[in-house]
């Protein structure tokens, strides 16, 4: 992974003593609640509902065991002994005192981690697919680039007030797992005619009050061109992005406002302007960054050796395991092993520090020392041996991290929701939880396959609803909790929203209405189609039907 | 009294800022004065203030563009670029705008909502003077332009971004 250089580590201890001095001066009363908001936010610090919550910033999802056992220390010395896994691959902490802040960012600028632009009307840490540098249909690893746009992005000058926050996912696999078209910018690497290697750049998608799937403002882009390319998008969006209605100020709002061909036109000529200018990437710099993520020394292997197929065959519980957490690997004799965090009674995401170390000791034995936090909050171990697969998931079992449903309906995102969040109008979590106690047969959860439950407790929408197959959204009616429904929505390459099914429900007749929507899916299933397809084939109406039915 | 920092540090300030004007008499009727006005007031009088007895230049709010000052901007000493509140950062672009595209290189002034904790951002967008609030700290204002000893990104003062210096 990217390693600290001097200029690196001079930035980052200079960002600590910046913010060390302005919460002295918020803690003394010379700077204003109102002037040190978005400084604190800045630095991944929210004051929540309890407490003051730090996100801190794992970028492109990558961590290493000493990073691990950093944000483990964290958990037990700052916070109740755990964090959250994020939808945007951070990880943040629920119960950090203001005053302690400093020094958490401290401890985590000692292991090459902070919590910058974490939060607040600036450039967030940049996301990508969980299996970069090792999935088999990847294109390039898209790592170094997150890389340069981490390095472009922090500390930028002239975007540090933009009109609202704004957030980059970059793609380079076939299978899009980064939701890559509902991010402010989405940048997909692909090869053009002749046989290039470059960037195609959507913006203008995003979720929250108003989803929108991102439109093509760059066809390809000389790699060479990315952070021009990207800064004109900016230079546009922090000049003319709205600012008289926070619910407005998103770059989706000022694209559809614009016009998809009125702003490609003010983008390419912002872009003429500065492209080829001092920006211009160099190849001493993407050798540089590719440096860092070549591949770790794997061994010359076999796939599917004696020991692991021994195991699959006479264990059956692992070999149900195996078919839903593990993934093909770019090299012959290794995998690609997801472990789930969605333990029924566990909130999606979280993890103790307990967990934390236990995670990074298991890195260190089968993994190379690294590990990946998924869009779906969960992580993901992407060089383990196959022939160690057995012994790994045991272990893994030992601490709670071994659940089969990856990519099953219990395998949900949830936002924290009404237990934890100012902004929630309901909870999230228990929700997440009536679910996974409805449906807890595994065998039941395989025959269901790949149903995605995404839940977010008030229309900002941090869990992602508009984009689950099933969606679930807390609202607020006349200060009761309810849920409204909506089915269809994808965050893969063909992204596509949801539709709101009807009227809202009530908290505990959730788990009934999955039960009676997975119901319609099995009666009206056609072969091995998945929910998703069958939903597109036969449409709301049927599902609308049993779901509403009077009972006789 | 506003307070100016010049040049890393403190300067007496020879330019009034007219906020609102409602024509060129209220000029005329101090002369010998030097005057930052707004944008419109500008393009509607210049003419008439052409023999004015002192110095005028303009200002832009953060919903104007330097790209609309047209032909004059050449022989303007200054350009005072406005920030009602510290935390629209359009004025940013306009500033990068005014030294990276019409390669100006007169004063380009912070004026408004201008704090201690924006002022290394400014300084490396192209602004060069900065009026800072009546209530901000001169001293630390003056330590802020170190708050850090580099940058990733080119600067005004230092085109080449990190990636060419390392």
């Amino acid at each position: 992974m990217y390693q600290y250089d001097e200029y690196d580590h001079q930035m980052l201890a200079d960002r600590v003593s910046q913010f060390r001095d302005q919460t002295d001066r918020y803690l003394d009363g010379s700077l204003s609640e109102a002037e040190f908001l978005p400084l604190r936010l800045q630095n991944g610090l929210y004051i929540q509902r309890l407490a003051p919550m730090l996100r801190v910033a794992v970028p492109y999802g990558l961590l290493s065991s000493t990073q691990l056992r950093k944000l483990a220390f964290i958990a037990r010395h700052y916070d109740k002994g755990y964090g959250h896994l994020t939808t945007r691959q951070n990880i943040q902490f629920n119960w950090p005192a203001l005053e302690d802040t400093p020094d958490i960012l401290a401890h985590l600028a000692e292991v090459e981690m902070h919590a910058i632009q974490t939060s607040g009307n600036c450039i967030r840490n940049t996301t990508t697919d969980q299996f970069a540098g090792v999935a088999v249909d990847e294109l390039e690893d898209s790592r170094p680039y997150c890389e340069i746009i981490r390095q472009w992005s922090s500390f930028h000058p002239e975007f540090a007030f933009l009109p609202r926050k704004f957030k980059i996912a970059v793609c380079g696999t076939k299978i899009d797992q980064a939701a890559t078209q509902v991010h402010d910018i989405g940048v997909y690497l692909i090869r053009n005619d002749d046989g290039d290697i470059g960037f195609q750049i959507l913006a203008g998608g995003g979720l929250g009050r108003t989803p929108v799937i991102g439109q093509v403002v760059f066809d390809f882009v000389e790699k060479k061109h990315l952070l021009t390319a990207l800064e004109a998008i900016l230079r546009v969006y922090n000049r003319y992005g709205r600012r008289d209605n926070k619910y407005k100020a998103r770059i989706k709002i000022l694209v559809k406002e614009t016009g998809i061909e009125e702003f490609r036109n003010q983008v390419h000529a912002e872009w003429e302007r500065i492209k080829d200018g001092p920006q211009t990437l160099t190849d001493a710099e993407f050798n540089r960054c590719e440096s860092f993520f070549v591949d770790p020394p794997y061994q010359e292997k076999e796939n599917e050796p004696v020991e692991l197929t021994e195991a699959l065959r006479s264990n059956v519980l692992f070999s149900s395991w195996h078919e839903q957490n593990v993934k093909q690997h770019k090299k012959p004799g290794y995998a690609i092993v997801t472990a789930c965090l969605k333990e029924t009674g566990i909130a999606p995401g979280d993890v103790t520090d307990y967990q934390l170390d236990y995670i990074a000791d298991l890195a260190d034995e089968y993994s190379f020392g690294e590990v990946r936090v998924t869009h779906h909050q969960n992580i993901v171990f992407a060089d383990v041996e196959q022939s160690k697969l057995y012994s790994f998931c045991l272990k893994l079992k030992e601490q709670s991290l071994a659940a089969m449903n990856l990519g099953l309906l219990t395998d949900m995102i949830c936002c924290p929701g009404g237990d934890f969040c100012a902004l929630a109008n309901a909870k999230s979590i228990p929700i997440a939880e009536s679910i996974q106690r409805e449906f807890n047969d595994i065998e039941e959860l395989k025959a269901t396959g790949e149903l995605r439950i995404n839940i977010s407790g008030c229309m900002n929408a941090c869990g992602h609803h508009h984009v689950g197959n099933i969606g679930i959204l807390g609202v607020d009616k006349k200060g009761e909790e309810f849920y409204q429904i909506s089915l269809g929505g994808s965050s893969r390459n063909e992204t596509s929203l949801g539709k709101i099914m009807g009227p809202s429900f009530a908290q505990d007749e959730i788990p009934e209405v999955v039960r009676k929507i997975v119901a319609v899916y099995h009666a009206n299933k056609e072969a091995d189609e998945d929910f998703l397809d069958t939903y597109k084939r036969i449409g709301m109406d049927p599902f609308k039907e049993m779901v509403y039915a009077k009972a006789d | 009294m506003p307070k100016l920092i010049k040049n890393g540090e403190l300067v007496q300030d020879n330019w009034t800022v007219l906020r609102e004007a409602t024509g060129p008499e209220v000029l005329k009727a101090v002369p010998g004065k030097n005057f930052i006005v707004p944008l419109n007031f500008w393009q509607l009088y210049r003419d008439e203030l052409e023999d004015y007895m002192g110095q005028i230049t303009i200002w832009l709010d953060c919903n104007e563009n330097v790209n609309d000052i047209g032909p004059d901007l050449k022989q303007l000493p200054l350009i005072a670029l406005n920030f009602p509140v510290f935390s629209d950062g359009r004025s940013y672009t306009n500033a990068r705008e005014l030294r990276e595209h019409l390669a100006y290189e007169g004063e380009v002034r912070a004026i408004g909502d201008v704090l201690r904790d924006q002022l290394f951002y400014m300084s490396r967008c192209g602004f060069d003077a900065f009026e800072i609030r009546h209530d901000q700290d001169a001293d630390a204002c003056l330590a802020a332009f170190n708050d850090f000893h580099n940058a990733y990104q080119g600067s005004i003062e230092e085109p080449n971004p990190l990636f060419r210096r390392r």
